[in-house]
């Protein structure tokens, strides 16, 4: 292709995005709302799938005592623990925490304002004796519970695992929705796109039908359509990717904050991902805004 | 050269527009094609354009064989052609100048030798001077020279005119004929639609006449030797 065809196919494009203002706006809206929910699904999926192998990795379990236990039962259950070589066997380490030591611990990771309410508690303290026990093998963790709640003067045993398999589901669902709403979402995204530039080839269709009597190429037809379309793809996927990254603040904000309570939650930060987003982002508005047309276009040029 | 022979064209509807008609048109001639309305003119006229393909028989444009044209090489037939309509067919939102240069550049020419060409051709139409106009701001006799010009713009070999003159008055007509004998003179071939009488005994051109689609007659000299057939 010439250099002078290209940029003719260019001014084409960039003509027909103009001129059809209000489809143009309209068809980019879609793509940057379809990109923004896709790409929404698909990192929360992605985040937590890192979640849960974070926690998978983490082979730490809380053994939390009976309330009101002495400071002499709270020894004994270590000696209990280390008695017993069946649970012993994936034992790595414990270690004893008493609940004085939880509730200091657990003023410092408070910020310093609300550290008064922490300091109320030092006389009655809500928390309890625990033991923090580490495993060998994390396969084995289900097993290894078990045995522990079993065990006398045991209250309640935190594993994370729950909450993996929790999450696991969770993911899995997640996973599902997204791929669901990738296809839907695409579809409407080049239909919309179809639509516009069937209403462009639409408007030139006598142009059109001018440039075949004087012997135009159906490439050459075509270009400036396909241009057209290009151009709507990669301007909405350029506003939905910078949308995309202020969402993705926020959600994984939402996450941190209603997970913090079970684990202490580590999101992938949008910077580590920028790359591959926009990559996909520009892939998918690319295919959509040129699919879309080319399909459109074929029908107008059967002449 | 075209060659027409026995060439039958049946629509899908089942009308047979052409039964047998063979026809032969040497480079450099010009023809008056003339016949009553539905006797199968423009139906000759799209099977030379590649817009129809023939039922039955062979017709050859130009080195192309139209019954057995690959889609992708329809674009290359065309070149080879210049096409005139009775509606003129001129992008309103362009100037004529435009007009003429968009036909040249979708055919891959590159600015440069638009730039060198399109005011020759708008001069030989006699219509430098209304360069930047557009066409709802001319006579219908000036569209129609916009068109010829467009028409010519790619130096084909035949101009093709289907009823060029019909939405003109009887003056604009001449003008227009005069026009498509002077690029016959340069050595254009042109094959004219027509239904004027008049216009067609003003020249002493080939005439060839179709009723029904068959070539009723075939004759140097004018226009009267197909009605003493009708009659
Ligand atoms: N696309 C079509 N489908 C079906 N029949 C058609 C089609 N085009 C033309 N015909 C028929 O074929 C016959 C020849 O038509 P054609 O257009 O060639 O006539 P014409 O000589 O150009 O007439 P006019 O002087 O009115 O333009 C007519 O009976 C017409 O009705
Ligand atoms: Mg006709």
């Amino acid at each position: 292709m010439k250099r002078y065809e290209t940029s003719y196919f260019f001014r084409e494009g960039i003509r027909g995005v103009f001129l059809h203002g209000f489809m143009s706006f309209a068809a980019v809206g879609v793509i940057v709302a379809c990109l923004l929910i896709m790409g929404s699904f698909a990192l929360l999926a992605f985040n937590l799938d890192a979640i849960i192998k974070d926690i998978q990795n983490n082979n730490e379990i809380l053994v939390v005592l009976d309330e009101g236990l002495s400071r002499e039962e709270f020894v004994r259950f270590g000696t209990t623990l280390s008695g017993r070589t069946d649970i012993m066997d994936n034992i790595a380490e414990y270690t004893p925490i008493s609940k004085d030591q939880a509730l200091a611990d657990f003023a410092e990771k408070v910020d310093e304002e609300y550290r008064y309410l922490i300091e109320g508690f030092a006389t009655d303290n809500p928390l309890r004796d625990r033991y923090v026990v580490k495993l060998i093998d994390v396969n084995q963790m289900q097993d290894t519970v078990l045995k522990l709640e079993a065990l006398n003067g045991v209250a309640q045993v935190y594993a994370r695992l729950d909450i993996a398999q929790n999450l696991v589901r969770l993911r899995n669902a997640m996973n599902t929705i997204s791929l669901l709403l990738i296809l839907i979402l695409l579809a409407v995204s080049a239909f919309i796109i179809s639509n516009t530039v069937k209403l462009a080839t639409f408007d030139r269709r006598e142009e059109i039908g001018i440039m075949r009597v004087v012997g135009a190429t159906k490439s050459f037809v075509r270009w400036p359509f396909v241009i057209e379309g290009f151009l709507l793809g990669l301007i909405g996927s350029i506003i939905a990717f910078f949308l995309q990254w202020r969402v993705y603040a926020l959600l994984t904000e939402r996450i941190s904050e209603g997970l913090s309570g079970i684990a202490l939650i580590k999101t992938v930060s949008f910077g580590e991902i920028l790359a591959p987003v926009l990559g996909i982002f520009l892939l998918a508005g690319f295919l959509v805004g040129v699919g879309g047309s080319v399909l459109t276009i074929r029908k107008f040029l059967r002449v | 050269m075209v060659r027409l022979v026995d060439v039958y064209k049946a629509y899908g509807s089942g009308t047979r527009a052409l039964k047998g008609v063979t026809l032969r048109i040497d480079d450099g001639e010009f023809i008056f094609l003339v016949g009553p309305s539905g006797s199968g003119k423009s139906t000759i006229i799209k099977l030379l354009t590649g817009e129809l393909r023939p039922t039955e028989g062979r017709v050859q444009v130009n080195g192309y064989n139209i019954g057995a044209l690959r889609q992708r090489d329809v674009p290359y037939l065309r070149r080879t052609l210049g096409v005139i309509f009775q509606d003129f067919r001129l992008i309103e939102k362009k100037s004529v100048y435009e007009n003429v240069a968009f036909a040249m550049r979708v055919v891959g020419a590159s600015p440069r030798e638009i730039k060198l060409r399109v005011p020759y051709v708008l001069d030989l139409v006699g219509l430098s001077h209304k360069a930047r106009r557009r066409p709802l701001e001319l006579s219908g006799g000036e569209q129609q020279r916009v068109a010829i010009a467009r028409a010519l713009i790619n130096n084909p070999k035949m101009i093709i005119a289907d009823e060029p003159t019909g939405n003109l008055d009887p003056a604009r007509s001449l003008e227009i004929m005069m026009l498509l004998e002077r690029i016959n003179a340069l050595g254009t071939t042109v094959l004219a639609v027509t239904h004027e009488k008049e216009l067609v005994n003003r020249f002493a051109k080939r005439v060839v006449a179709i009723d029904g689609g068959r070539i009723i007659s075939d004759k140097t000299g004018g226009y009267y030797q197909y009605e003493a057939i009708r009659n």
